[in-house]
């Protein structure tokens, strides 16, 4: 471990070295206390808490109703329970968060984070702490420890990678999603997360897209794609009696590369012969109540999927590339919204679209010419809640497997990146988990110093030149903070976005070279 | 949190877009851009000018690739390219571009 010393530390991210002396991405850096003490989000206003059924603002008596509702949480939640009473602090998740990797930070070390919490539950509801907390590392709730807890519970991505090294499996997501609950019970809560959850309320999605502007999107979007391959290929909105119902994030109809990869799914849609739509209803696959803790946000967001999978008839549900609303799916929408007896039983409910294409791809129904990639040399970053939250296909390990068989079946240049830091060791990208938001963009940058170096081995050993995402917050955050390490804002690929540019749809003319010009241009920049 | 533009105070978030949509005027546009660092030119305008139309039309941003689609038909493919609209606007068409142009911000995972 290097020396406790923090005059150091304070460069900015800007001038960090993207790769350590010894080359490791996982470097520890030296310790900088309380370095990112004041990286906070911006709180919610009035009108956002309240839709959400939360208190406007911080109530009179917020410091009563926080331990109520702390003790509440550990007597409903068993596992948050067994977590703060668990750790003998063995110290071997101290290095394994992003951002203490990336900031230094002491209090970003997965335990400091836990106790954050953990010495105000001891402080009430422990014998030793409620008359010797002295003794027990106990403390009282003070306006101080909540301005600590709203800080570093949103430096915090929920990725669990400190929990896999956790010999007793404490999950530090729980810890950070029960604290936000908290906070936003008591009229504390943070602008990025509320607004959004109250316009998915509103509206169906997180950008506010009304059903107008995505069917006028969705239009366009097949104009381009008969532009590009002289193939009418259909992005169907509402249409009832379709088989399937795709859910997928709302960047997918905004934001680049997700757009690339909206359009991949409906290429190889188009070739498996298959019926499906989307919902303006449920025009939305994340689920930022996961993020807040809240458990009644979380079903009022899933019940949406279900009444839209209910009013169109379908028999099927895909999801399409969004990490957490993966999880949520996986995990949770049994129990949040179903049960899904009203979908054709010969499916997994609900399923990945790279389930989908994986299927397709080995019954040969995709035509797809993996050259139309050479461009392109590729990693792929495992998402967190992909990698550690759920799975794919009928094998233990799908969620690594059947991403990279479909990028390896699509593209001939694939490297993987430092084993400790993909798959169930994925280091997050540091913009998840609600924090994709650019007031605190500095720990943003900072959290995905670990990835960046890993990135930058694979660059430097094989030239890798783009990496492949299947979450529409880790492509934003990549799009934003490559630039700050070398790399171009389209470095970053949807994993359909290669799907798509190897197809080749029934009856497309192909020109000798057509590598797509988006793709070309990205490679020249990077050069 | 405001802009004073002549002699009139708009009110405006944390990070610089405005509060009340109505207050735009091409004379705020110039302030706001002024404190982004922007100076405007015909080019800036065509796509502050799209995307308050669309806007109106549509009472959202639209999406990058629609703008540079429009831009690309109105102004040419040497203006209406993904690197030169992020050369116009450095923080991103969308973001930046909106609060120019007195839009609320596009909120999540974009």
């Amino acid at each position: 471990m290097a020396p406790l010393d923090d005059s150091e530390n304070k460069k900015p991210a800007e001038m960090m070295d993207i790769r350590g002396p010894d080359g490791d991405p996982l470097e520890i850096p030296r310790l900088a206390c309380d370095a990112m003490a004041e990286s906070k989000p911006y709180p919610a206003y009035p009108e956002h808490n309240l839709k959400l059924g939360f208190p406007g603002e911080l109530i009179d008596n917020w410091q009563e109703v926080a331990i109520a509702k702390m003790g509440e949480l550990a007597k409903k939640n068993r596992a948050f329970q067994v977590y703060l009473d668990a750790c003998v602090k063995c110290g071997a998740c101290t290095d394994k968060c992003h951002y203490f990797l990336g900031s230094g930070d002491p209090k970003n070390m997965p335990v400091a984070r836990q106790d954050l919490l953990r010495s105000v539950y001891r402080r009430y509801y422990t014998f030793a702490g409620k008359y010797f907390p002295w003794l027990v590392g106990a403390r009282d709730l003070t306006k101080e420890v909540l301005d600590e807890w709203y800080a570093y519970y949103h430096q915090c991505s929920q990725c669990r990678r400190c929990s896999v090294f956790c010999p007793y499996g404490i999950d530090t997501a729980e810890i950070s999603m029960a604290a936000r609950e908290i906070m936003d019970s008591v009229g504390l809560g943070d602008k990025y997360c509320n607004e959004i959850i109250g316009k998915v309320k509103d509206v169906g999605n997180n950008l506010g897209l009304q059903e107008k502007a995505l069917a006028a999107t969705l239009e366009g979007l097949e104009e381009d794609i008969e532009d590009d391959t002289g193939i009418s290929v259909r992005i169907p909105l509402d249409e009832k009696g379709a088989d399937i119902l795709l859910v997928t994030p709302s960047a997918d109809f905004f934001a680049e590369p997700h757009i690339e990869g909206l359009i991949g799914y409906a290429k190889v849609f188009h070739e498996a012969g298959v019926s499906w739509t989307l919902s303006s209803y449920a025009s939305e696959a994340a689920n930022f109540g996961m993020f807040i803790g809240s458990y009644e946000n979380m079903r009022d967001v899933s019940l949406r999927i279900r009444k839209a999978a209910e009013d169109l008839g379908v028999k099927r549900i895909i999801f399409g590339e969004c990490g957490h609303a993966w999880r949520v799916a996986y995990s949770f929408l049994n129990t949040l919204a179903g049960p899904f007896d009203f979908l054709d039983p010969n499916y997994p409910v609900p399923q990945h679209i790279l389930e989908f294409t994986w299927n397709e791809i080995q019954k040969g129904t995709l035509k797809l010419d993996k050259s139309r990639n050479d461009h392109i040399r590729l990693t792929y970053h495992d998402s967190c809640n992909v990698a550690r939250a759920s799975r794919m296909g009928d094998k233990p390990g799908g969620q690594f497997e059947i991403p990279r068989n479909v990028l390896k079946a699509v593209c001939n240049h694939y490297y993987d990146m430092d084993r400790d830091t993909i798959m169930e060791s994925t280091v997050c990208c540091g913009g998840g988990g609600g924090l994709l938001t650019d007031e605190i963009m500095d720990i943003r940058v900072k959290g995905a110093g670990p990835r960046m170096k890993a990135l930058k081995q694979v660059t430097d050993d094989f030239g890798v030149t783009h990496m492949a995402a299947i979450c529409a917050i880790c492509k934003t955050q990549f799009s934003k903070v490559m630039p700050k390490y070398g790399y171009g804002m389209d470095s970053i690929l949807s994993v359909h976005q290669l799907v798509s540019n190897a197809i080749i749809l029934g009856g497309q003319e192909v020109e000798e070279d057509a590598a797509p010009q988006g793709d070309a241009a990205a490679a020249e920049a990077k050069q | 949190m405001s802009y004073e533009v002549n002699g009139q105070t708009v009110e405006h978030d944390e990070e610089g877009y405005i509060t009340n949509l109505s207050d735009w005027s091409e004379d705020l546009a110039k302030v706001i851009a002024e404190q982004e660092g922007i100076e405007m030119t015909d080019e800036h305008w065509a796509v502050v000018n799209f995307l308050r139309d669309y806007y109106e039309e549509y009472q959202i941003a639209p999406a990058v690739r629609v703008l540079i689609k429009a831009i690309k038909k109105q102004m040419g493919p040497e203006i209406g390219n993904n690197k030169h609209m992020y050369e116009l606007f450095p923080y991103g068409p969308a973001k930046q571009a909106c609060k120019i142009a007195g839009l609320p911000k596009p909120t999540g995972c974009v």
